[in-house]
């Protein structure tokens, strides 16, 4: 005797977590059976497979019909067709919209259309994350992305706002949406021992110190783009290493102020000029697209990899990147100290952070 | 012109793209009632449009306020083509037309389409002006309450209880209509729809009449059901119990609460006097307390003048109660006489009540049930629906002659039911016969009626408790005394005492001494469909109890089919019967509650499915247990087998003992003084009253092979039936379940409530079925079924399955369709375990001391909230010019508008006065909520207020099948929900199949459920039952369609746990809007 139709509907609507999570993994419900079977739920609840079977496929169906209200979950807020505690609905989103790092890190700063969506076969080899899983969180990627694109204000207030996620979560789509945005390039080999949590902090502090809302809340471009007027200023700060003059007392300054404090110092009075110069010709060349594509391949090249063959600690180059920053101030004829500040606190930051092996 | 509807469009939100180009929708609405249809704007461009229309009025009178539906229909404007419907919204404004349920439906409502389902959601407020009207030949019945629930309702009392009302309609079905072949399915199912609203509205507009001339206000256990009979129409019929109820409130201690002036109008006379000039005083201040100062000797002329000979049945099985009756004694004539000169006038003394107030039930006598069976013809005079009316009244009065043959007067926990098969039709009733106190039922009788009035207080409450004996029936304290047979029914056990005369019995029963009194006797086991009543003494805990039973049938054709179903029918009966019987006593048990047989007819099949919650009464005797007889006793393995199929039964029984806690206290049996039933005795075959159901098919029983005790293994088909008797697995740890509406035995629920609609299809794919492998199939879906509800509700443990109900189609030939309905409760583990460990305290233990506090303090809990508030100036000024019209202070308010009256008489001013008041309150409301362009439902605001710890935007609305909400109380009951919705799909493949298709609509239901509770200002709906899932599907043409109903009573509830802290919330609520309403008396 089959059962042809079978279905259990409560007034308040059953989430399993644990069916959920294999839905959200991209399980089929058949692999999803054999896995719940696998944990002993079978033995635990003394029933039958088709029980199980039965069970599963209407915590699917139901998964199924919240998906669509998942894509804006303010409306699975509003909706009447299920009765859901607000905590859950708030778990239902926030693992919604969770994604796995690996999957992430090979997206970040590609361009989310359907072309990556059609390479996503070989990021799910890679990554080890099914496809299925790998499609959802693309989309969710593009979801995001489409939704907060036109909007001004604080991203990660924004996709917040717009996806009930909770602050933590919001601020990491914020980073794939800025990426997205600016087409960084992350891909490259030697870029690889960085994760996307590196990223993601190297983007939200350039987007805490860059972008326009960082200076003006009401700021009138979305702060996802970086603020062209910023990109184009800092041209003005090639003046550091173009000046001959400029360029040797703000390394006599800074190496005045370093000296006997780190322990790399004769590597770092070598390498001054060459680091300087890569630091600041770095912004700009911010201006131009395709250039903006290699700013991190350009920090780790020419500035993380050389201190890292001189063996620079971390703490050599926070010591360093502070003096460097400050050391401006008392340049004579240096006119841009806040821009340069606002620059540099950006760099310093992503710097330290991707400082690492 | 009687009322005046007014309905605002406020806005829509989450539309569906009607508009492939610009992706997005121009969206306006029809407003429609009767026959009057406004139109909004077109809110261009939009998936939530803003529409903030006028007030569309529409000018009725109340009959058609009554009938008709609103309809509100949204659609998408084309400038080139015609409008594309988006959907409808159908809102029974019903709840409107009394004034102590809501006075303004607010809120969002789930815009509806038969074809795609929700599309949206559209925000409308709606109100009625109601004015009074004095024709008393009126044909609407405004005012009458209805209520699903089968027993008095939370916060009323009753007065009396009327009695019986029916009425059916009928109709022919657009689906069969010629036109059907022209139109969509959409204009199909939306005609449809819109006509089994507007039957169903008159229905109740009928039966409301009905119960007008019954001088009752009130339909409790109001049922109702549609018959799809196909090609010969439709029926819509239904019954329940009229009453006269009585709001428990506060400030109407000693007043009725009545503060509608329709239905103050109504209410008075019928209370006071049949006297025709009452009209004339009727309105005359102060209103109520003359209720109660009327003379007490009313009607007793036609109580004492009735007698037993005006039996009109005489009970075709030769053993007449009415003779019985006499012979039986003085009490029991006395007793009888009251109650029949009270049931006497009335053609069926029946009701659909299934619990009921104490003291109210004196004797149970056990199931009767009847069915017939039934070719269906066109009906061709819709307007005189003779056949089916002639129909159902031959089955009940088949009932009421299987009642007096169980010496009862009256039929309890009764409903009807009907199964339909192509042409062929089975008609069912069953009910419980029983002999009730007649103090209940004397309409008009004042005396009894003030006399409960007035004793309704605590001290009477107290009934049942501690007190061992009551005086309960003064008038038959005398009479019992004199014979030293009965003093009083006494409590706990008076119920099980046979009503019947023991030395002329309607059939072969075995008696005892009951084990309670000892006085009285009582049957060995006893079958009924009402609810544990709340006194009852009972042992350890209950357990649902399933006999499940398929036979075959030859396909045939009119009425050769008609007579080979009515020729199966008695087995059926029997074997049912004979299952349900070895299946309570495997499980030690002696009685069975909410007993409900549903058999249903297919092509080539009928199924019987019967469900009831076994229990142990103390006061019937300790079950014997089954035996196991071999035909064959020489066969030396054979005999080895059988003894080893018994060592199994009673280990089976030893179990469940424990399992269900049933310890009863051992009792010497001197003692009872009587003997105790041995098991092998076959010449005594044990039977309960229900076989009563079978005379209908005259069966004579007691020839039958097998006996309850005795189980004689004669071939391997009997073999099979022990086999399937064990098959039964209890349910895991931790769950209880049981189809009555609270649990014998547990009594600390805890508040988590979760209610579920589960539906199975399954084909049976046997080539060539037998009885016996169908059997099995069907036993094993329905415990697949109960174990896969236990496995989802895994995380409510413990927790308890109540009011499980199952109900059984047969859609096609090879399919068995299953839906279950039911609500998971948990209760407090610890609590339980503690009674665990003092088991003597707990075996015998009262049913359930929270539903009997619920039941017999009503007043002062329901007192408590408001008589803590403290009054606000606005009603203080109210009430000195309304001079006690009994309106609960929280509906007491601002401003008035009904100068216009003031020509008529001073009283009728103040009830308008208050009338108006309560309307613009709801308006004060809504409008102040509109600025904020979110119109909220009293409810929400209400919910809101309560720290619920939610902070979406939509409320919750907790739906239950029980009539009460655990650990709350039911503040207000606003109105009855009865609601059909038909979906149909030409994509089903697309839409997730047939499982994907129902679990979605099935959910669209409980979402509009729950939506217009809301709008009501409800946050639950008790007493929910889904009456109806019709399902079919026609998978080669990718299409599906199912038809749903579903009813229950839309509440308003306080958790106990808040009870303290928000009385002063109404008076605050009231102090702002009193202050901004002027007070222009």
């Amino acid at each position: 005797m089959s059962s042809d139709l079978d279905v259990f509907v409560g007034n308040t609507t059953l989430i399993d977590e644990e069916v959920y999570r294999l839905w959200l993994d991209g399980h089929s419900v058949a692999e999803a059976v054999a896995r719940r079977l696998r944990g002993g739920l079978l033995e635990r609840e003394a029933t039958s497979v088709a029980v199980l079977q039965s069970d599963t496929r209407d915590h699917y169906r139901t998964f199924q019909m919240l998906e669509r209200l998942l894509h804006a979950p303010p409306r699975l807020l509003q909706q009447l067709l299920f009765q859901i505690p607000p905590e859950r609905q708030a778990l239902l989103v926030q693992r919604y919209y969770a994604f796995d790092e690996a999957l992430a890190r090979e997206l970040l700063g590609k361009k989310l259309s359907k072309g990556t969506k059609k390479e996503l076969d070989e990021v799910s080899a890679r990554t080890g994350v099914g496809i299925r899983s790998c499609r959802r969180q693309f989309d969710n990627f593009k979801r995001v992305f489409k939704a907060v694109e036109e909007l001004r204000g604080p991203l990660a207030e924004n996709i917040q706002q717009l996806f009930l996620l909770p602050p933590s979560l919001a601020r990491d789509y914020a980073a794939i949406v800025f990426f997205a945005n600016s087409r960084f390039e992350t891909g490259k080999r030697r870029l690889q021992f960085l994760s996307f949590g590196d990223f993601a902090a190297c983007a939200q502090s350039m987007m805490a110190h860059w972008s326009q809302g960082a200076l003006a809340p009401e700021a009138a471009e979305p702060d996802g783009d970086l603020p062209k007027s910023f990109l184009q200023d800092l041209k003005e700060l090639k003046v550091l290493v173009t000046d001959k003059d400029l360029l040797d007392q703000h390394k006599s300054l800074v190496c005045s102020a370093l000296r006997g404090k780190i322990s790399v110092y004769n590597e770092l009075e070598a390498n001054f000029k060459a680091l300087s110069r890569a630091l600041v010709n770095v912004g700009g060349k911010l201006t131009h697209a395709r250039d903006v594509r290699d700013f991190f391949v350009d920090l780790v090249e020419k500035v993380i990899e050389p201190c890292r063959s001189d063996k620079w600690s971390p703490g050599d180059l926070r010591l360093f990147l502070q003096h460097y920053t400050a050391a401006p101030r008392n340049l004579p004829g240096f006119r841009h100290q806040a821009l340069w500040e606002r620059y540099m606190a950006a760099i310093s930051a992503c710097l330290l952070r991707m400082f690492h092996d | 012109m009687p009322g005046k509807l007014k309905v605002k469009i406020v806005a829509g939100r989450h539309l569906p793209v009607m508009d492939r180009a610009s992706d997005l929708t121009d969206a306006f609405v029809e407003v429609k009632f009767g026959n009057t249809t406004f139109k909004t704007d077109v809110y261009p461009k939009s998936l939530n449009p803003q529409w903030n229309s006028e007030w569309f009025k529409f000018e009725v009178d109340d009959e058609e306020l009554q009938d008709e539906p609103l309809q509100i229909t949204v659609l998408d404007h084309d400038t080139y083509s015609a409008n594309d419907a988006i959907g409808k919204v159908y809102i029974d404004i019903d709840p409107l037309l009394y004034s102590e349920a809501a006075t303004v439906i607010s809120g969002w409502f789930p815009i509806y389409d038969t074809i795609h389902g929700i599309r949206g959601e559209i925000n409308v407020v709606v109100k009625v002006d109601l004015f009074n009207d004095l024709n008393r030949f009126r044909q609407s019945s405004c005012g009458v309450k209805f209520f699903c629930t089968t027993s008095i309702p939370k916060c009323y009392r009753a007065v009396v209880i009327h009695g019986f009302v029916e009425e059916l309609v009928v109709n022919e079905d657009p689906e069969y209509q010629w036109i059907d072949r022209i139109r969509t399915p959409r204009a199909s199912n939306e005609a449809r729809q819109r006509l089994i609203s507007l039957m169903s509205g008159e229905l109740q507009r009928k039966i409301g009449l009905k119960v007008l001339e019954m001088r009752g206000n009130a339909v409790v256990g109001y049922l109702q059901c549609f018959d799809l009979e196909g090609e010969s129409g439709l029926v819509v019929r239904a019954i329940g119990t009229a009453c006269t109820l009585d709001k428990l409130s506060n400030t109407s201690a000693f007043l009725p609460a009545c503060n509608s002036p329709s239905k103050e109008m109504k209410e008075i006379p019928f209370n006071e006097d049949p006297n025709p000039n009452t009209y004339s005083s009727g309105p005359s201040t102060p209103l109520k307390n003359q209720t109660y100062s009327f003379s007490p000797s009313k009607s007793y002329s036609r109580q004492s003048s009735s007698s037993d000979t005006d039996l009109s049945l005489t009970p075709k099985t030769g053993m007449g109660s009415g003779s019985a009756g006499k012979e039986g004694g003085p009490f029991k004539t006395l007793l009888r006489q009251q109650t029949q000169s009270a049931l006497e006038q009335r053609e069926f003394p029946f009701f659909t009540l299934t619990t009921f107030p104490p003291g109210f039930l004196v004797h149970v006598g056990g199931v009767v049930s009847a069915r017939s069976v039934k070719l269906l013809d066109r009906i061709h005079n819709p307007d005189e629906p003779e056949t089916r009316d002639a129909w159902w009244a031959e089955i009940r009065q088949e009932i009421k002659s299987h009642a007096k043959a169980l010496g009862c007067h009256a039929v309890v926990g009764y409903s009807e039911s009907t199964s339909i098969c192509e042409e062929v039709c089975i008609l069912s009733a069953s009910g419980t016969a029983a002999v009730l106190n007649p103090r209940f039922l004397q309409d008009g009788t004042m005396e009894g009626c003030l006399e409960q009035r007035l004793s309704w207080q605590p001290g009477f409450f107290s009934i049942g408790s501690e007190k061992g004996e009551v005086d309960f029936f003064p008038q038959s304290q005398d009479s019992s005394s004199l014979l030293g047979i009965e003093e009083a029914s006494p409590p706990g056990c008076g119920f099980c005492h046979i009503p019947y005369d023991e030395l002329n019995m309607p059939f072969p029963a075995h008696l005892t001494y009951c084990y309670n009194c000892r006085k009285q006797k009582v049957p060995d086991v006893l079958f009924t469909t009402i609810d544990l009543p709340v006194e009852a003494i009972v042992v350890g805990k209950g357990c649902l109890i399933q006999a499940r039973l398929c036979r075959l049938k030859k396909k045939a054709q009119a009425e050769a089919n008609a007579t080979s179903i009515s020729n199966l029918l008695p087995f059926m009966e029997y074997e049912v019967h004979t299952q349900l019987m070895n299946k309570l006593k495997l499980r030690g048990m002696n009685a069975l509650f909410g007993l409900r047989i549903q058999i249903t007819v297919g092509e080539n099949m009928l199924m019987g499915l019967a469900s009831a919650t076994g229990v142990y009464l103390a006061a019937l005797p300790t079950p014997g247990g089954i035996q196991i007889a071999g035909k064959t006793p020489n066969d030396g393995t054979y005999e080895q087998h059988i003894s080893h199929m018994q060592k199994k039964i009673n280990d089976t029984i030893a179990k469940n003992k424990e399992l269900y806690e049933i310890n009863p206290p051992e009792l010497p049996e001197e003692i009872i003084g009587s003997p105790i039933p041995e098991p092998r005795q076959r010449s005594r075959l044990l039977r309960s009253q229900s076989e009563s159901s079978d005379e209908v098919t005259e069966l004579d029983l007691s020839h039958g092979k097998k006996d309850a005790f005795v189980l004689e293994i004669d071939d391997t088909d009997a073999m099979e039936d022990v086999h399937s008797l064990l098959t039964d697995v209890p349910p895991p740890s931790g769950f209880y379940s049981c189809n009555t509406e609270i649990m014998p035995g547990i009594n600390n629920w805890t508040p988590e409530i979760q209610m579920f609609t589960a539906v199975r299809v399954s084909r049976l794919s046997n080539i060539n079925p037998t009885n016996q492998t169908l059997n099995k199939n069907f036993n094993d879906l329905c415990e697949n079924l109960l174990k896969s509800l236990y496995f989802k509700l895994r995380s409510m443990v413990p927790c308890c399955l109540c009011h499980v109900n199952f109900t059984v189609a047969l859609p096609e030939d090879e399919l068995v369709q299953i839906a279950v309905t039911a609500v998971a409760i948990t209760y407090d583990k610890n609590q339980a375990l503690q009674a665990n460990k003092a088991p003597t305290e707990k075996s015998q233990q009262r049913a359930s001391t929270d539903n009997e506090e619920q039941l017999q303090f009503p007043l002062e809990l329901c007192s408590d909230p408001l008589s803590s508030q403290p009054f606000s100036p606005a009603k203080e000024v109210l009430e000195g010019a309304s001079s006690h019209t009994g309106i609960p202070a929280a509906q007491r308010a601002t401003s008035v508008d009904y100068s216009s009256f003031a020509d008529r008489c001073n009283s009728w001013i103040e009830l308008i006065k208050l009338k108006a008041q309560t309307i613009r309150r709801g308006s004060i409301k809504t409008t102040t909520s509109l600025e904020k362009a979110s119109p909220l439902a009293e409810g929400y605001l209400r919910h809101r207020s309560v720290p619920s710890g939610t902070n979406s935007t939509v409320s919750v609305v907790k739906m239950t099948p029980l009539s009460f909400l655990p650990g709350a109380k039911i503040t207000k009951y606003l109105g009855i929900i009865n609601m059909f919705f038909i979906r149909e799909t030409t994509s089903l493949r697309e839409e997730g199949g047939v499982s994907g298709f129902l679990h979605a609509f099935i959910a669209e239901v409980f979402a509009m459920v729950r939506a217009h509770v809301a709008a009501l200002g409800g946050n639950a709906v008790v007493s929910y039952i889904m009456k109806q899932c019709v399902f079919m599907e026609n998978p080669n043409k990718n299409q599906a369609q199912c038809l749903i109903n579903v009813s229950g009573d839309a509440v308003v509830f306080v958790r106990e746990s808040e009870l303290e802290v928000l009385p002063p919330q109404p008076a605050a609520a009231a102090q702002p809007t009193g202050a901004a309403g002027d007070v222009t008396t």
